[in-house]
């Protein structure tokens, strides 16, 4: 026996545990069912390094250790038992796959004898997770289960992140074996990463950016992902030009910047998708052209070079045809291209572009005389309350393009929001899962009333973990970007968009989280300071006006230019001055 | 001209899975998906057929293609010089009054008759899809059963698709590989 001290024989339940602490793994979000329970069993001596937090729903979490992975940039770990706790996940798997977020999903399977014989809470997870995740494994071996969750580990934050998802059976976690971590070089000759731009490409994008007179640099999730935020704001600085982001890109570049336009796409700024249409030059690092911001694709930026810097091969010319696609990562290709960039202003272009701001600002709701509270006046007061410095989770929908469009970011990962999948009941896990990420950054979860009536079972996830965060319920009674649909599209036909809501106040006071209501606008900031000073979580219902709509607007598969906007307000100041400079 | 492509992958359970929902996810035609074990064991070499005229989408689906973390490479051999096979049986429900009709049209065609039974004749052939195409055509004539088709199956003329030469390559220098790549879809 003296020998073998140094082996260490492992049931596989443990070896997961192992395997996460060699992955550096200190919180994981699950739940705990008949096929995983060996693992949860094991769980108990390793509880003090890794803190396990009880979700209410499976999805939940998945959004959470979503949340977490986003606002830390570590890969985040949901765990889940077979048959409906690993369907569950599903959504979750599908949110991060869409958004590139790396997450690892365990779910524990049947023992491998009754595998097909359709046994109590059996599902083929791995096969229906296949197209919703990066990668997917079923363990039918002992021996393939330390290196497959470091494989999984590694695919799912190299590259371009997502989700990947790990099926153990239960009759592997009750085996044993020596626990050897692989420290090898993994193994995957089908899986090669870009290590740099080649020369070439460097030469014709340095080409087409120093010849360019109306250029614009668009800052997507890459750009976050890469971390190559002053990379991109250096190449901005030295060239003169300027940036737009995406809904994910939001972050990426701090929005106070003189050279950061703001959002574009379909609720854009519309003098950003003006300039897009208008740009002789796209240098699109790190997105993918997305519907939501390209619009009609016959007439999108017709006049304009495009540069697009992925790591995915897959995005070239997937919905818009690029002259210069560079296959890298943002960072590593902006900083050997920084460097060759000739120094210019642009300042005839950005004139142009600043008296195209100026004339939509005027139609700006925060401007409006209205005593009703708007839901852009709370993310306005939230962003005043919080110094633009908080991490802003939101749900989809209306409120979550008013938080792009109200709630100026600085820094990145502080807007996580569900963009490529658009997840409603997204928010409340997700902000739960970035609260546990430890940085000294306030949480404020901002959600719908139909969203947050998806997940709202999650209060009590917050509640039994003492979790920091502040949920801000927008709620003006109605499936709000539905209904705003249907106004435009439908002829106001509001069919299933009135919705119904408990006393979310109660509904706190119930889970045991404080609660208030917020009517006023002069209410907001003492609400929100009332919230603040709470070491736990509380919420804050804002009754916000039933028919606001959120403008500017591109109709989905319209032109970019043509965007629907909010009505004009004759006795502007601002609107006088654009005249006025237009009159020059 | 239908797209071939010859794809090295990891011989494990799923893979012919991933790789056709991988078509059917991106809405992506599939002609045919023939697959079998390789030189190397655990490795299986696949033919597809994709019937994607144009060229944009080839790229995509190229691309997607080797994205798939099993699929080690990819080669797209479409307008190399390659050879093209597919197998095939035909039955054909004939008495004995038919059997020298049609083992004339058989001959002439290249074919062979592998049985001659009770009521029925097999027929056998292997060739390039103009061939196979022409037999069936030629034996139209009689009263076809049953056809049963392999999908074509295509090897490049000359330089090998060897698995580890297209590993390391692709590994050491993948940008200016990935680049080429590119060019050949995007840029022509």
């Amino acid at each position: 026996m003296g020998n073998s001290t140094s082996k260490k024989v492992l049931t596989g339940a443990e070896i997961i545990w192992e395997c996460l602490l060699q992955e550096k793994v200190s919180v994981i979000f699950g739940y705990p069912g008949g096929a995983i329970l060996p693992a949860y069993d094991a769980l108990t001596k390793y509880k003090d390094q890794i803190h396990h937090v009880l979700t209410r729903h499976e999805q939940g979490a998945t959004h959470m250790a979503d949340g977490y992975a986003r606002a830390s940039g570590k890969v985040g770990v949901a765990i889940a038992t077979s048959g409906p706790g690993a369907t569950n996940m599903i959504t979750g798997l599908a949110t991060a796959m869409m958004d590139s977020s790396p997450i690892v999903c365990i779910t524990g399977q049947v023992s491998r004898s009754v595998i097909g014989s359709d046994a109590f809470q059996e599902i083929d997870i791995s096969g229906i997770a296949m197209p919703v995740t990066k990668h997917s494994y079923l363990i039918m071996d002992i021996r393939e289960l330390a290196s497959t969750i470091r494989e999984a580990f590694y695919i799912a934050k190299t590259g371009r992140p997502g989700p990947v998802l790990i099926d153990i059976p239960k009759d592997v976690q009750n085996e044993s074996i020596e626990f050897v971590y692989p420290k090898s070089k993994i193994d995957l000759p089908g899986y090669y990463l870009p290590k740099a731009p080649l020369e070439n490409q460097i030469k014709s994008a340095v080409e087409l950016i120093n010849n360019a007179i109306k250029p614009i640099i668009f800052a997507g999730h890459g750009v976050l992902l890469s971390g190559a935020s002053s990379e991109i704001i250096e190449l901005a600085e030295k060239s003169g030009v300027p940036i737009a982001t995406t809904l994910l890109g939001i972050g990426s570049v701090p929005d106070s910047h003189p050279l950061v336009l703001g959002m574009m796409g379909m609720h854009g700024q519309s003098w950003v998708n003006r300039a897009i249409q208008e740009a002789d030059l796209i240098i699109a690092c790190g997105m993918r052209f997305d519907d939501r911001v390209t619009g009609n694709l016959k007439t999108y930026s017709p006049h304009s070079k495009k540069i697009h810097i992925d790591i995915d091969l897959s995005e070239f010319n997937k919905n818009v045809h690029v002259d210069l696609p560079v296959h890298c990562d943002v960072r590593i290709f902006l900083k050997t291209l920084n460097p060759h960039i000739r120094g210019n202003n642009h300042r005839s272009w950005l004139k142009s572009i600043s008296i195209w701001q100026q004339d939509s600002q005027q139609r700006d709701i925060l401007k409006t005389g209205s005593t009703t509270l708007m839901g852009a006046q709370v993310i306005r007061k939230i962003w005043e309350g919080t110094k633009g410095e908080a991490i802003v989770v939101t749900d989809v929908g209306q409120h979550q393009m008013l938080e792009a469009q109200y709630y100026n970011h600085e820094k990145p990962r502080t807007l996580i929001t569900s963009g490529g999948l658009g997840t409603m009941g997204f928010s409340l896990p997700a902000g739960i899962g970035a609260s546990f990420y430890g940085s000294d950054k306030e949480v404020w979860i901002i959600v719908g009333d139909g969203s947050i009536q998806m997940t709202i079972m999650e209060l009590a996830t917050a509640v039994q973990e003492q979790v920091n965060i502040n949920i801000a319920i927008i709620n003006n009674g109605y499936l709000g970007m539905v209904r705003q649909w249907q106004q435009i599209f439908y002829n106001a036909r509001y069919a299933e968009t009135p919705i119904s809501s408990p006393d979310y106040v109660k509904v706190a006071e119930a889970y045991g989280l404080s609660g208030q209501r917020v009517t006023h606008i002069d209410e907001i900031l003492p609400a929100m300071k009332q919230a603040q000073l709470i070491d736990g979580p509380s919420l804050i219902e804002f009754v916000v006006e039933q028919h606001d709509m959120v403008y500017p607007m591109v109709p989905s598969g319209a032109d970019l230019h043509n965007m629907i906007h909010r009505p004009y307000d004759n006795n502007s100041v601002i609107l006088k001055e654009v005249k006025e400079e237009a009159v020059k | 001209m239908k797209q071939t492509l010859v794809a090295l992958v990891d011989d494990k359970p799923g893979i012919l899975n991933r790789i056709s929902s991988m078509f059917r996810r991106r809405n992506f035609n599939i002609e045919s998906l023939v697959v079998g074990s390789s030189e190397t064991p655990g490795i299986s070499r696949m033919t597809i057929i994709a019937n994607e005229p144009d060229s944009i989408k080839r790229g995509n689906i190229y691309f997607n293609l080797l994205n798939l973390v099993n699929v080690i490479s990819v080669e797209d051999i479409t307008s190399l010089p390659c050879i093209n096979r597919e197998y095939i049986l035909i039955k054909i429900h004939a008495g004995s009054g038919k059997w020298s009709a049609i083992g004339e049209v058989t001959k002439n065609n290249g074919a062979r008759i592998v049985d001659m039974g009770k009521g029925s004749v097999i027929i056998e052939a292997a060739g390039e899809e103009k061939s196979i195409t022409e037999l069936i055509e030629n034996l139209s004539q009689f009263k076809i059963e049953e056809i049963m088709r392999t999908g074509k199956i295509a090897m490049r003329i000359g330089e090998s698709q060897d698995s580890d030469n297209i590993v390391s390559e692709s590994q050491e220098d993948a940008a200016q590989w990935a680049d080429k790549k590119i060019n050949s879809y995007f840029n022509t």
